[in-house]
């Protein structure tokens, strides 16, 4: 094994497991800190630069980083949990002062480059926060009467109020982007036609699937398709439901289609799915947040039939099956035999999968399509077949989450950027990274390297009873400061880095007998497999990178497996010679704007 | 010397012991030692050791003298009894000790300070006399705790830091053990675990005096240029004569070795310790030859290291003394009182 290119920005930032599987590599570490500090508004702007929408996230991220946190690894084995960096994330956007007039003002000159935005989701409303401050024109078009997307049209209001929702795409939209309500763009040609420099197509995926069983046309006034029905209830189109309501799906839909009908009158409401519990898609929260509530959820059962008596709905069918998997592990769901059993009720929601349309898109004007009916992309760029048009969002890669939707549009951003500034999409800037020594004194640093032993905060819930009274109550109340601050404490700081020096080394051992993770090896050197079952612990997480080092006196390495490591500094404390030190890695991710450009600016000739 | 104490949190694969216990049961306090210290991988060495040979914790008494090193029981074993004693007495401390409780696990840990310049007569008698523990000398060739004056342990010629050279013969602790009668003697070298581990592990199995001198690098007052107790000097002069392993009982030899090169000498409980030839004319065995060898080498500038000589059938004070077989505190008062006509019987017998 060679020895490990730490001047990679990806390598440092790797160790930084949360940072690294968020879409938008959001520097949380950095804002964790900042929260144990109270210093709230900091910490929401450093979030707002990376995901646009931290008072929404902080309440219905789908939350990547949590799974990846380095804090589930190191716990003891009966409860091992990720630091709650989602709810920390609310509690920058609820505890924080007023911040406006931090935020970037608009432009004071326009750059005469004209970018349109079809539906004002969060992809669109990302590429608008980030072009509009350069000078852009940008103009967010979408059918329904306010901005937000899905955000706004989808989410229960008792898991993201309204308020969250007006007050961070009131940010967006006051940076001099300008938000066409109720125009629902009903030809790409039209719109092509009237000379935008580039368009963004953020349109989501708009469409619920339907389940075409025996009864669905002679019930079909009490059998809605989920999706339209959460919008009709954002929208108070739709405010009662019938007593007994059957929901249909394991996904997230369906678990907000159960919610709601719990508090809009519903008194029996279970979710029937097809599959096992675990393989539901829904996450976890989610399923636990319903079953509080009162929801049953009924597995593997698949539905057959709506029955029906004069033109009403009374109940449906459903066949028993059971899950059996095949020598390659695959698994297919097999009918028991048993009788199909059959459930009464008033009301079925049909949340089975959500899917993209592009009626509005005409196929000749150079967008080429996949046979999926997908647009064909450059994943990097975002940008179709025709190259002023990008696509980001649940519009790019099926129905996903908003945290993709504001990466996807940072990344068209990017590529609009270099595009009207006739430069080639492909070439993307590398991150700017900067590593910075956090020592302080003999054993002082900069960051509080004691590791706290607590275990996961619980987000206080609002009584149930209150909760399910109505359908725009928030259930989940945030942290309060104290609790944050000790949730804060669980963060490891991972983006300190051990930075190894070899040529400082006296090979002492020291940093091997202090470190509490036995993180540490001084070995003769061999191939990364074989160097992996011979360190001081076994390095079995393959997705966790062993960082070595070579040029020691004695012609050992240094081997480093960053797996469980506390970063808590106490090998650098222990090191006599400095040649271990803690260096804050901060990644400057490159967004729109002069620094993702090839020319930076106007360089005049000399004579 | 790090403020914050060791975080409780370890490897999710840390193993166990076969008495329940992982590696971090049988830490200490954390170390106020100078950074890098060549006394705190010692310790180190010692807790895998105890680990390793399931030890039970509450089974071992450490005693030590004055010094950084005497201070070092403190950051090992800290469920076990201690005891820090007057400079360089730890010797006669551990004798009475182990005189009244026979039962438990001795670990003496002195400096060169400690042992070779006041001490040095009671280390001398508690060798004699075959006490039954483990002493080890942490070396650094300096009184480190008084800021680094040369110990009788530094060579005639090596320079202090300061840069005056020392004009007096040293004392080779090893050399000395040998020639007192100790009945396990070892050298090592702080900053090489895999030798040093095994011979911990021997020097505890082993019942009678075991000794190992543990050239043990000062990185505050003796790691200069100069040194012949640095690391850069030992690592360049160091001479390992054999390798150990040490197979407890219930593990399964499974490693292979070219005939000839290995030694297996069975210790009293069973188990296996494994001899690895490294200098092909060594033999552990024979007490004079090896104080000739280590005298030789000595001459021309080498460490030699490894296990140096062990007897396989040592006799150690309570069998010369004839004591009792169980530890006084478990006598009852019949045994102690033992009535008029035994005393009676007793005193006719110095008539
Ligand atoms: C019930 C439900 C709950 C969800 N909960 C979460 C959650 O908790 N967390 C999470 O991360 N994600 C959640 N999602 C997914 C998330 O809402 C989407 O992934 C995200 O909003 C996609 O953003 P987008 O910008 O791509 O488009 P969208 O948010 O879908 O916005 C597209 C907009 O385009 C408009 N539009 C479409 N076509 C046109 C046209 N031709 N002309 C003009 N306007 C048009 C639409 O009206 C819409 O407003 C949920 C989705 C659903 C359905
Ligand atoms: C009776 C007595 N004399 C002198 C001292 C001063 N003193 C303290 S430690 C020490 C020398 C320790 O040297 P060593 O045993 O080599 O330990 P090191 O600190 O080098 O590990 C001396 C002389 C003392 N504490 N007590
Ligand atoms: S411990 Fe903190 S820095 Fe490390 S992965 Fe978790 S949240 Fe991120
Ligand atoms: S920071 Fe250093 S001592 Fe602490 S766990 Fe990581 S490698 Fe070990
Ligand atoms: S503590 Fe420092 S000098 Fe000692 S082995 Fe570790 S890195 Fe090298
Ligand atoms: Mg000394």
């Amino acid at each position: 094994m060679k020895a490990t290119d730490i001047g990679n920005p990806d390598y440092f930032h790797k160790v930084v497991d949360c940072q690294w599987a968020c879409p938008s590599h959001t520097p949380v570490p950095e804002y964790i800190r900042l929260i144990a500090a109270g210093r709230y508004g900091d910490a929401y702007l450093v979030n707002w630069k990376s995901n646009v929408f931290p008072g929404i996230l902080g309440r219905t991220c789908d939350r990547p980083c949590e799974p990846a946190c380095r804090r589930s690894r190191v716990e003891d084995a009966d409860a091992r949990e990720p630091v709650a960096i989602c709810r920390l994330k609310r509690v920058a956007a609820d505890q924080k002062e007023d911040i406006r007039a931090r935020l970037p003002q608009p432009a004071a000159q326009r750059n005469g480059k004209r970018v349109a935005c079809v539906g004002a989701g969060p992809a669109s409303l990302t590429v608008a926060r980030d072009l509009a401050p350069l000078g852009y024109e940008v103009v967010v078009l979408d059918g329904e009467q306010r901005a937000g997307g899905m955000i706004r049209s989808q989410i229960p209001k008792f898991r993201l109020p309204e308020e969250v929702i007006d007050e961070e795409v009131g940010y967006v939209l006051d940076l001099g982007v300008e938000f066409r309500g109720g125009q629902y763009v009903s030809s790409l040609r039209a719109l092509l036609a009237e000379g935008w420099d580039a368009v963004f197509v953020g349109c989501g995926a708009p469409r619920g699937r339907d389940l075409e069983l025996p009864g669905r046309r002679e019930a079909a006034a009490h059998i809605h398709v989920g999706i339209d029905w959460l919008a009709s209830v954002s929208f108070g189109h739709v405010t009662r439901v019938g007593k007994r309501v059957i929901v249909l799906g394991g996904g997230n839909t369906a678990m907000d289609c159960c919610r709601s009908a719990k508090r809009l009158g519903g008194e029996d409401v279970k979710v029937i799915v097809r599959s096992g519990f675990e393989e539901m898609k829904a996450s976890p929260w989610e399923k636990e947040d319903a079953m509080h509530e009162g929801i049953p959820i009924l597995n593997f059962l698949v539905p057959k039939a709506f029955l029906h008596e004069g033109g009403k709905l009374t109940g449906m069918t459903f066949e028993k099956v059971q899950a059996v998997y095949d020598a390659n592990g695959r698994r297919s769901l097999i009918p028991t035999g048993e009788p199909d059993q059959a459930f009464a009720c008033d009301e079925v929601l049909v949340a089975v999968g959500q899917e993209n349309a592009f009626p509005w898109i005409e196929r000749d004007l150079g967008i080429e399509f996949d046979r999926w009916g997908m647009p064909k992309l450059d994943p990097k760029t975002l940008q179709s077949t025709l190259p002023r048009v990008f696509f980001g969002g649940d519009a790019a890669l099926g129905p996903k989450n908003i945290i993709w939707a504001v990466a996807h549009g940072h990344d068209a951003a990017i590529s609009i950027d270099r595009h009207c500034h006739g430069e080639d999409v492909a070439v993307r800037p590398p991150p700017g990274v900067n590593l910075v020594s956090q020592k302080m004194g003999i054993h002082e640093w900069s960051y509080d390297n004691e590791i706290a032993l607590d275990r996961r905060y619980r987000v206080p819930w609002r009584d149930v009873n209150v909760a399910l009274k109505s359908i725009k109550v928030e259930v989940e109340l945030g942290f309060d400061a104290k609790t944050a601050f000790r949730e804060a404490q669980r963060c490891l700081n991972c983006d300190v880095q051990t930075v190894f020096s070899a040529k400082l080394c006296i090979e002492c051992d020291a940093c091997v007998d202090i470190c509490p993770m036995d993180c540490i090896t001084f070995t003769h050197g061999g191939e990364e497999q074989d160097l992996r079952s011979r360190l001081r612990a076994p390095a079995a997480n393959l997705a966790q990178a062993l960082y070595l080092a070579d040029g020691l006196k004695t012609g050992r390495v240094m081997v480093k497996d960053e797996d469980v490591c506390l970063h808590c500094g106490l090998c650098a404390e222990r090191c006599p010679t400095g040649a271990w030190d803690m260096q804050k890695f901060a990644l400057d991710v490159t967004h729109a704007g002069p620094g993702c450009r090839d020319r930076r600016a106007p360089v005049r000739k000399v004579a | 010397m790090t403020y914050l104490a060791k975080p409780r949190l370890h490897h999710p694969t840390l193993p166990k012991n076969r008495r329940g216990y992982t590696r971090r049961d049988y830490e200490g306090a954390i170390s106020t030692l100078c950074a890098g210290c060549g006394h705190d991988s010692i310790s180190a060495a010692l807790i895998q050791a105890c680990f390793e040979l399931d030890v039970e914790p509450h089974r071992v008494a450490k005693l030590s003298g004055i010094g950084c090193s005497s201070k070092t029981p403190t950051y090992f074993l800290g469920n076990s009894h201690g005891f820090n004693s007057v400079h360089g007495r730890m010797p006669s401390v551990l004798t009475g000790a182990n005189l009244a409780n026979r039962d438990l696990l001795y670990l003496g840990v002195s400096g060169d300070g400690d042992s070779a310049s006041i001490g040095l007569g009671q280390f001398a008698h508690c060798m004699r006399r075959g006490v039954n523990m483990v002493y080890i000398v942490e070396n650094n060739g300096v009184y480190g705790l008084t800021k680094g004056q040369f110990s009788a342990t530094a060579d005639r010629g090596s320079k202090s830091k300061r840069g005056v050279v020392n004009t007096d013969a040293a004392i080779d602790m090893a050399q000395l053990a040998l020639q007192l009668g100790a009945s396990f003697v070892a050298r090592s070298f702080s900053g090489d675990k895999e030798q040093l581990v095994p011979l911990i592990k021997a020097a505890i199995e082993h019942r009678g005096a075991a000794f190992i001198d543990v050239v043990s690098p000062c990185v505050a007052f003796n790691n200069h240029a100069g040194s012949t107790k640095s690391y850069d000097y030992v690592r360049e002069h160091n001479e390992a004569v054999n390798r150990l392993d040490v197979m407890v009982p219930r593990a399964a030899i499974s490693a292979q070795y070219p005939p000839g090169s290995v030694r297996a000498i069975t210790l009293h409980d069973g188990s296996t310790m494994l001899l690895h030839k490294l200098a092909a004319d060594y033999d552990p065995g024979d007490r004079i030859r090896a104080m000739n060898y280590l005298a030789e080498r000595q001459a021309q500038g080498q460490v030699v290291t490894g296990l140096l000589y062990a007897e396989a059938e040592p006799e150690d004070l309570h069998a010369s003394l004839n004591t009792v077989s169980g530890p006084l505190n478990a006598l009852g008062e019949r045994e102690l009182c033992p009535g008029a006509a035994a005393l009676e019987k007793f005193n006719a017998s110095l008539r």
